[in-house]
């Protein structure tokens, strides 16, 4: 049945279905939404760097703002603590990830750079989410990247560089083809585990 | 919660007290106290449980006394399924994750949910406008994808020989939802060609995001206002819900306030980093979605004790991601036979479906498993089933120290000699 229903949905994507294009079904059910009440909530970040603003950081930049607000949790060197989960790591941990005991960090595990600053500012500091400046998100991504190994300490992150970092795991996912994500089927999909 | 209950209790005993004044001698009561009568009713505007019935949910959680400046609210509460009885979980009993974070307190007449990206025309509702528009109401589970995994959210608890279906399978639930279809607001929108994936948003604190390809949005995904006959709970996403059905729980967006269209899958932390299954070839599987057969027994299980040899009706839970169950099988004698369960109605997709099979207990040692088939044809496997899918053996299942996501194996429980009813999953 959804098997069916995906064929519809992609038939009419390729005709532009007259059923999604018509026109509003009900009347004065739903505003329309200003450009700044969207900017406003738009916080998506795309892995292509889709979405990111304007400002730029750098490690040298982060460490004194990783020690202010985020060393309590995360430790002094991104180490970890008793709070938050260690965020330093680098391709050493690779290497754990064919194990029973794969060790998770950004620098060692996450496929995208984007999604670092993505998930600090959706967020973090706990109990102060959203709080951070742009400038303050570029500069503390760039800290735990720095940290990890991935880049330099004097390397600036902005909406252009940042997107362009390459993470040692980021060829570690399956299927490597965005477009080959939505079809479980064809993935060969059983109970769940898809390869 | 529980510092309120007391409070309630007590109010709950004086009325009473007051009432039993009232009808013991009604003809001396003077006017003034008229209002204690108004009090009494009040008392029963919202019912409660019979003080006998004691189920509650379990798991763990971080004792607000003893937890550190700063730390994050942790705890994983797991549904009761042993106390269960029907398809429908008590809202109240609903498993729920927090991932660090107390409950939004969302106050419904400012909630907003905004449809905007690649869209014709970018739409704002409000709650009341939502609740508005044609609805559906259907009966959906949602499971957590490291439910019953050996190891997983429920930790060691989930593999000691102690465990109950609480402890085994408690990370699913199921639920009457009644909301509005995506597909309903998507059409209101205009989606347009380029728009092959969407982006969920809730309005917590850490503003959970997901990334869901269009055709499942525009399939059966819903935005729930009601659960259970009333309005979904706070823990479980007040006021707006994203139901969607047969996916791994983290799909499900609670306090749902922002919908993108996007062209490609938006890589949050949650869908990347913390949530992709990793084989022992070192390989990351993202964006696994559909949850796979599974079924309990829940009577007679771990934790149970037989009263003694004679007549027990055995029954159970099962359900598919991919839609309806189309049969139960029940083993009594270690998987040597099996029998079809009778399913109880209603039966619905991607729904828990009630099953059970008569069953006369000789007073021998003995295991009992349930095996489901959905309406796909697929079987839900056994342990060493999983174990090949993930190209490993059943001691990668013992001793791997992440999640399991979406282990859906067998779940045998051992029936000794004096009653008693183990776990016996490895």
């Amino acid at each position: 049945m959804r098997f069916s229903s995906l064929i519809g949905a992609g038939f009419c994507l390729m005709l532009s279905c007259p059923v999604l294009a018509q026109a509003p079904s009900y009347k004065n059910i739903g505003g329309t939404p200003t450009k700044q009440e969207i900017e406003a909530w738009d916080i998506s970040i795309g892995p292509d760097g889709k979405g990111l603003p304007p400002g730029h950081g750098s490690a040298k930049d982060g460490a004194p703002i990783f020690a202010a607000k985020c060393a309590v949790c995360h430790g002094d060197q991104g180490q970890g603590g008793k709070i938050g989960p260690r965020v330093v790591g680098g391709i050493a941990d690779t290497k754990t990830l064919s194990t029973i005991r794969p060790v998770r960090t950004v620098g060692g595990y996450w496929p995208y750079a984007t999604t670092v600053w993505d998930f600090i500012r959706r967020a973090m500091p706990r109990d102060q989410s959203g709080t951070l400046t742009p400038n303050e998100v570029y500069a503390l991504t760039a800290w735990i990247l720095y940290k990890s190994n991935i880049i330099q300490e004097g390397d600036v992150l902005d909406a252009k560089t940042l997107p362009k970092v390459q993470m040692p795991n980021r060829n570690g996912f399956v299927p490597a083809n965005f477009a080959d994500i939505p079809d479980e089927k064809k993935r060969g999909c059983k109970q769940g585990l898809c390869p | 919660m529980n510092p309120k209950e007391p409070a309630r209790r007590q109010f709950l005993k004086s009325g009473a007290a007051l009432a039993g004044l009232a009808v013991a001698v009604p003809a001396a009561l003077p006017a003034a106290d008229a209002p204690a009568l108004e009090k009494v009713d009040e008392l029963h505007l919202y019912g409660e449980r019979s003080h006998y019935v004691t189920s509650l949910r379990n798991g763990s959680i971080n004792n607000p006394e003893r937890r550190l400046p700063n730390e994050p609210v942790a705890f994983g509460l797991r549904t009761p399924l042993q106390d269960s009885v029907g398809i429908i979980t008590p809202s109240s009993l609903h498993f729920t994750i927090s991932h660090g974070f107390e409950p939004p307190d969302i106050d419904p007449k400012k909630h907003r949910l905004l449809i905007h990206g690649l869209v014709d025309r970018p739409l704002i509702f409000t709650v009341d406008e939502i609740k508005r528009l044609p609805f559906v109401t259907r009966f959906h589970f949602i499971e957590c994808h490291g439910n019953s995994s050996p190891r997983g959210p429920g930790g060691d608890a989930r593999v000691s020989v102690d465990a109950t279906p609480q402890e085994t399978h408690g990370f699913t639930s199921c639920s009457q939802w009644t909301g509005v279809p995506l597909s309903l607001l998507l059409k209101e929108a205009g989606v347009k060609k380029e728009a092959t994936w969407i982006i969920a948003e809730g309005a917590d604190a850490p503003k959970h995001s997901k990334s869901i390809p269009i055709g499942k949005a525009l399939d059966d995904a819903l935005i729930a206002y009601g659960q259970n006959g009333e309005p979904v709970r706070p823990e479980q996403g007040f006021p707006l819900r994203f139901v969607v059905p047969g996916w791994q729980g983290i799909n499900n967006v609670k306090w749902l306030r922002r919908i993108k269209l996007v062209d490609e899958p938006y890589m949050a932390m949650m869908e990347t980093s913390r949530y992709p299954s990793m084989t022992l070839d070192g390989k990351s599987h993202w964006f696994e979605f559909t949850l796979g057969p599974k079924s309990v027994i829940t009577r007679p299980a771990g934790g149970y004790r037989m009263p003694g040899p004679g007549f027990h009706e055995v029954t159970g839970l099962a359900w598919s991601g991919a839609g309806a169950v189309k049969r139960v099988e029940v083993s009594t004698d270690g998987g040597r036979t099996w029998v079809d369960a009778t399913l109880h109605e209603p039966i619905a997709r991607k729904a828990h479906t009630r099953f059970s099979c008569p069953w006369t207990w000789d007073g021998n040692e003995t295991v009992l498993q349930s095996r489901c088939t959905d309406e796909t044809g697929t079987v839900q496997p056994t342990v060493a089933a999983v174990a090949k899918l993930w190209g490993a053996d059943i001691d990668f299942l013992k001793k791997s120290q992440q999640v399991v996501g979406d282990f859906n194996a067998i779940q045998p429980w051992k029936v000794n000699k004096d009653g008693s009813v183990q776990n016996a999953i490895f």
